[in-house]
């Protein structure tokens, strides 16, 4: 039998039993308040693969639950406001595209209605221009839901599905190539119209496109909607009611999946939506699942809406018909994005001096707008997209603000995750599908 | 980095020169200073031979509307007017504009205008979609304007509040209690324009570093940039190329 120095012992029905006491441990011991120091403070991210981007999120912990959240946002900060401020109107398309990186389209689209509506010629928007634009806008909107959907199956444990989901996005994104040029960051919509006409070839893509999905979206729905752990892991998870939500700025699948039905292209109409056929999702229950829910019927009322567009092209214009504003529209896509349209060069070049100046004129100087600002908004996948532009008289951009969904929503984060576990953490903050391109700006 | 006062005035940055009758105290002028008064090239006394240097454009200043401004603007001004006492004092100007009302407040007032906004039956502005800053440097002392887009859901309307700030003292209240979505909004004003929303719960830089001096998006804080090398030829940063105004 052994003897310790360090401990004393006694026998029990167990065994022998050590305590163990000596040197600073008392004073450990007496310095913890195991009650209220079992908070931890957790850094989420900025690179963290489950927190879509550079977000940062500073948890404070109690065991598994979460007692306050805290995002932490910025680092993807770019100053495009700031930058459009020195390039002249048509430029601005460019800059603002690399907002919300999975929505470009939206991003061009409300700059250019904002321009648009500064200038007064909202009426002049040839119908082409404007059918495709409502085309390329809900195309987009399925490739960002597509996105959605991988990163958040991703993020709860569904590996399939982000393959599934990106997979079918790329499709989007090829038709994007073919008519833009780009697959992303495209500067397609324009003030005054659309930089190029849709091709024929991108028509038959699309057409193929709409046969092939409705099939893709069952696959989704027998992957995810009837297994357990989905279910699990989003129903009754980050919930969010209307009340919060209006309080909160929340827009978009989130307010729907809470069961009110605002969709600004019903509810404010532009882009003459109101004439198209389409229903707006909701789901009572406010949760990931309901948010999941709405997020897959937007998709399948999307792809009626490209449809009733594919069929509304007519042969026309898509630019504004005024000389003044309209930047040369029809371009050759080269290997690396839109080039020179040929015609217009042989006739600036070899026909027309004052063609030449006006063209010159047009590009370096760019056209005035008149003094005033305006605020345009718009339904992106992720809730209301806002312009706030003012123009001084010049041909630059006096101030643009824009009122970006996934910043306003990313608030709403602290109001789902306080009270629930970490692992909802992730689930809540996937379901509001921010982009930190977009919030950041 | 270079502070913001390093360079005195670059392309497209109204000069910093305070106009007559500036004092009028209304705001949302445009900047009379502004190059884009200035005549056609924007140029000052430099070598332009073709005579057009002398040509000053014609700008329609934004004047206060009239009565009726048609649609629900008349609608929105008669309930806020019913069921807010001080109205005459809070609002300083009426503008409609393209199709939009502004109403510019008097920013110790905004607080309580937005809680009208919202509460009134006949107004029922439940969402506050944006809150921004715009900097109208040269146009007016306060020069600093917040610009706040008020949604109602229930009539489906829009109106945009404007309240105007001097730099000297960047102050109004927080909508924040009213408008839970103000928060990060205001936040962002705040660190862009330096203006300070008192009652504000955690007014922080958000976009910015904790630590960065200065408020980028004032008219007189400069892009900055570097020039680049280009096929052999030196292309300057944007802020120093050829502005046309």
């Amino acid at each position: 039998m052994t003897t310790s120095n360090y401990a004393s012992e006694r026998e029990t029905d167990e065994g022998r039993v050590f305590t163990v006491t000596g040197g600073d441990w008392d004073t450990i011991v007496s310095g913890t308040d195991p009650i209220n120091d079992e908070r931890i403070v957790v850094n989420m991210g900025p690179q963290h693969p489950s927190t879509h981007g550079v977000l940062r999120l500073v948890l404070e912990l109690e065991g598994e639950t979460v007692r306050e959240a805290r995002s932490v946002i910025g680092y993807l900060h770019t100053g495009i406001e700031k930058n459009l401020e020195y390039r002249n109107w048509v430029q601005g398309s460019t800059f603002v595209t690399r907002m919300d990186y999975l929505a470009p389209i939206f991003n061009e689209t409300a700059y250019a209605l904002a321009v648009e509506k500064l200038l007064g010629i909202t009426d002049d928007i040839t119908e082409r221009a404007t059918t495709i634009r409502v085309l390329m806008m809900e195309l987009n909107r399925i490739s960002s839901h597509l996105v959605w959907l991988a990163t958040t199956g991703m993020e709860l444990g569904a590996i399939s599905i982000m393959l599934y989901g990106f997979r079918e996005r790329e499709y989007i994104l090829d038709i994007f190539e073919t008519i833009t040029g780009l697959r992303m960051n495209h500067a397609y919509v324009r003030p005054g119209g659309v930089a190029q006409d849709v091709p024929d070839d991108a028509i038959v893509k699309i057409r193929e496109f709409l046969k092939m999905m409705p099939k893709k979206l069952k696959e989704y729905e027998d992957l995810l909607s009837g297994q357990p752990i989905w279910t699990e892991r989003t129903k009754n998870v980050a919930v969010l009611d209307v009340t919060g939500c209006v309080a909160l700025g929340i827009t978009g699948p989130v307010l729907r999946s809470a069961g009110l039905a605002w969709d600004l292209r019903k509810t404010m109409p532009y882009c003459g939506y109101e004439t198209y056929e389409f229903d707006v999702p909701t789901h009572p229950d406010g949760d990931v699942w309901g948010r999941y829910q709405v997020r897959l019927a937007e998709i399948r009322e999307s792809m009626k809406l490209v449809e009733q567009a594919l069929d509304r092209l007519r042969p026309g214009p898509v630019m504004v018909a005024d000389r003044k504003i309209a930047w040369p529209a029809q371009l050759a896509i080269g290997v690396d994005g839109m080039g020179n349209s040929l015609e217009h060069v042989a006739k600036i070049m070899g026909q027309s001096m004052e063609s030449l100046i006006h063209h010159f004129k047009l590009v370096t100087e760019g056209f005035r707008v008149p003094p005033g600002q305006v605020y345009v908004a718009i339904e992106a996948p992720r809730g209301e997209l806002g312009v706030h532009a003012v123009s001084d008289g010049g041909t630059r951009p006096y101030r643009v603000h824009y009122r970006e969904p996934s910043f306003v929503n990313l608030q709403a984060l602290p109001a789902m995750a306080e009270g629930g576990l970490i692992a909802d953490v992730i689930a809540g903050g996937a379901s509001l599908d921010p982009v930190m391109g977009g919030c950041d700006r | 980095m270079t502070s913001p006062t390093d360079k005195p005035n670059d392309g497209g940055v109204p000069l910093p020169v305070v106009p007559a009758g500036a004092t009028s105290g209304a705001p949302a002028e445009f900047p009379p200073a502004s190059p884009a008064g200035r005549g056609m090239f924007g140029n000052q006394g430099t070598g332009d031979v073709s005579g057009y240097g002398g040509l000053v454009r014609q700008r329609q200043p934004i004047e206060e509307a009239s009565r009726p401004y048609g649609g629900y603007f008349d609608e929105v001004r008669d309930a806020l007017e019913e069921a807010y006492p001080a109205f005459n004092d809070a609002i300083e100007k009426v503008v409609v504009d393209r199709g939009e009302l502004t109403l510019h407040v008097r920013p110790e007032r905004i607080a309580e205008v937005c809680q009208v906004m919202r509460d009134d039956l006949a107004l029922r502005f439940e969402l506050c979609s944006s809150v921004s800053g715009a900097d109208y440097l040269g146009a007016d002392e306060r020069r600093l304007h917040v610009v706040y887009l008020l949604t109602s859901m229930t009539y489906r309307r829009r109106v945009r509040l404007e309240a105007a700030v001097s730099v000297e003292a960047p102050h109004l209240p927080s909508v924040t209690a009213i408008y839970p979505t103000a928060d990060w909004q205001e936040r962002e004003a705040y660190d862009m324009f330096g203006i300070v929303f008192d009652g504000h719960p955690n007014l922080t830089r958000i976009l910015m570093p904790d630590d960065w001096e200065g408020h980028p998006q004032r008219k007189d804080y400069p892009l900055g940039g570097v020039p680049v090398e280009y096929k052999g030829a030196e292309i300057q940063p944007p802020n120093e190329r050829r502005s046309y105004q």
